[in-house]
């Protein structure tokens, strides 16, 4: 009898786990077949390097850069914003902070994470695009620097977690170390700590960054969505994702347009993967 | 003999817990000095008085009088750095940094000046690398990191890298505990050459390791410093029944 049960449950489990498998790879398959199909239409590097993006005009331009450059450039500005403020705050909380401030921020940056994106992108849009718009004298506030902004909001709980975690277990014989040889705290944290943790801290930003990369609704509420060239962080600008979940709806089944979005998916399912893998490595680099 | 370093009833508690009872002592220039005792009895922490260590642990308390070269290094404006660049330590479990081992032994005067010129910090290396031996094995490897040599490489490289910032004192808090007797004895020869230079202070668990390398032993009870003189005196003539009683191995 135990063994009949013993049998079922195993066998459970492992229908759980290749359904699993089984359902990514049916996805990744039908985004495949319904994201190369566009390829009927354009050319690849016309698809890719195309300055134009207009799905619907007669005859329709199929040209994703300036979406590719709109999160490149949203997302570029948030790490700038964010790995620097990231990175500072888990040296602080890891190293410096006497213990109620520590907690009191841990808690604080862990209610930063727990606020959902589309919240964060409506404060967004009410308080930082008229600032932003002020500040630089804009006709619009919606421009990629709000969303680099917004993003960095959204990054910084990751990469403060992460990298915090990674100073954290920096073994502390070294901080002894460096101490008894008359190293200050500064240059201990400088020289010795941030060394040690550099693999963990570089994981931190790269899932930061994936965070950013894949976000989508703050990001469509206050860059403007203007599938434009962009011609600096202060231009309004659409990504790729903004892209897919604007247009989605209206996008006729089995058209050049439907297909399009799903090479756009395509896109950016591989500019995640390869961020992930790059963080992969560096933690199970730091784990050996 | 000179005296380098000189403790005047000095308490120490963590917390509670009282862990140094009315310490006297008195630790002389160019010779070795062992301090022996059973676990638990405050080597250690009596080690880390003289670098002023125990200031990392919260609830640290101290009374009395440490004085190196006229200084109590106990008064609270004592400059920690100037303080631990002149008195050193290697620590029990050999701790490189995770960097190569040419940049571990510059760390130390990387930290204390800037810009130094590259030719003077590869003369520190040699200098330094030459001092515990090791030049010769290692100078073509200078760039590879130092987590991946042996463990007595690594201890050695510790010992390379506090002499970098030519200190007065070496503490030493078990050294070779985690090497094999060879490396130990090895180890030990190395005690020997660097005494002429340095106040050299090992605490050992091993009582044949004081009796081979030491001038001086310093035998520890329970917080208490209950005898302080002559290797040879102390292993062969002990004044108290209980250092005879340790040293006969009837504690622990
Ligand atoms: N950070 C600390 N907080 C509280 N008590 C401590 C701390 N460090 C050491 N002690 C206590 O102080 C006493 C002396 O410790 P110490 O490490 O100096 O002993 P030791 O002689 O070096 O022992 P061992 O031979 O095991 O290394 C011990 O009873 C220990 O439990
Ligand atoms: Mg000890």
């Amino acid at each position: 009898m135990q063994k009949i049960k013993e049998f079922i449950i195993e066998k459970f489990i492992f229908i759980c786990g290749i359904a699993s498998i089984f359902f990514v790879v049916l996805i990744f398959l039908f985004l495949l077949k319904e994201g190369l199909a566009v390829f009927k239409f354009v050319k690849p590097l016309e698809f890719l390097l195309g300055k134009n993006w207009y799905p619907i005009s007669e005859p329709a331009q199929l040209g994703i850069l300036p979406l590719v450059l709109g999160s490149l450039l949203v997302t570029l500005g948030a790490a700038v914003i964010s790995i620097p403020i990231g990175v500072g705050c888990a040296i602080y909380i890891a190293e410096i902070a006497p213990l109620k401030i520590k907690e009191t921020l841990k808690a604080g940056i862990e209610l930063l994470a727990a606020i959902p994106s589309v919240v964060l992108g409506f404060i967004g849009m009410v308080t930082l695009v008229p600032l932003v718009k002020n500040i630089f004298h804009l006709p619009t506030g919606l421009t990629a620097l709000s969303g680099s902004i917004m993003l960095a909001f959204m990054a910084m709980p990751t990469i403060v977690s992460i990298a915090e975690d990674a100073l954290y277990s920096v073994p502390k014989n070294y901080k002894e170390g460096a101490f008894a040889l008359g190293a200050t705290h500064w240059q201990t944290i400088w020289r010795v700590m941030l060394p040690a943790a550099s693999s963990g801290i570089l994981a931190a930003v790269m899932l930061g960054i994936g965070r950013v990369i894949g976000e989508t609704m703050a990001v469509m509420m206050i860059t403007g969505n203007a599938a434009i060239m962009p011609n600096s962080i202060l231009s309004p600008v659409r990504t790729l994702t903004a892209t897919i979940a604007a247009e989605m709806g209206e996008a006729v089944v089995g058209s050049e347009h439907y297909f399009a979005l799903f090479a756009i998916g395509i896109v950016l399912f591989v500019i995640s993967f390869i961020i992930n893998v790059t963080a992969d490595l560096f933690l199970h680099k730091d784990q050996k | 003999m000179k005296e380098k370093i000189i403790t005047k009833n000095l308490n120490l508690w963590y917390g509670a817990f009282h862990a140094l009872k009315n310490v006297n002592s008195n630790f002389s220039a160019n010779r070795i000095t062992a301090i022996i005792g059973p676990s638990g009895c405050g080597k250690s922490t009596l080690l880390r008085v003289f670098n002023r260590m125990n200031d990392l642990i919260e609830g640290v308390r101290m009374e009395g009088e440490v004085l190196t070269d006229g200084i109590n290094i106990l008064e609270a404006r004592a400059d920690l750095v100037v303080l631990r660049k002149k008195i050193g330590m290697v620590f029990q479990r050999p701790n490189p940094f995770p960097l190569s081992i040419y940049e571990n032994i510059v760390f130390g005067a990387k930290i204390h000046a800037d810009n130094i010129k590259k030719d003077r910090l590869d003369e520190i290396v040699e200098t330094s690398l030459k001092s515990v031996l090791l030049w010769d094995e290692l100078k073509d490897k200078l760039k590879k990191p130092a987590l991946r040599l042996s463990l007595e490489q690594k201890q050695r490289l510790c010992i390379a890298r506090l002499i970098a910032v030519t200190p007065d004192v070496l503490l030493m808090d078990e050294p070779c505990s985690t090497l094999d007797p060879q490396a130990t004895a090895r180890v030990e020869e190395l005690m020997r050459e660097l005494k002429s230079k340095y106040t050299i202070i090992i605490v050992t668990h091993n009582m044949q390791q004081a009796a081979r390398v030491s001038d001086d032993t310093g035998f520890m009870l329970l917080g208490e410093l209950i005898e302080f003189g002559e290797t040879d005196k102390i292993f062969t003539a002990p004044k108290d029944k209980r250092t005879e009683d340790y040293i006969t191995g009837r504690y622990g």
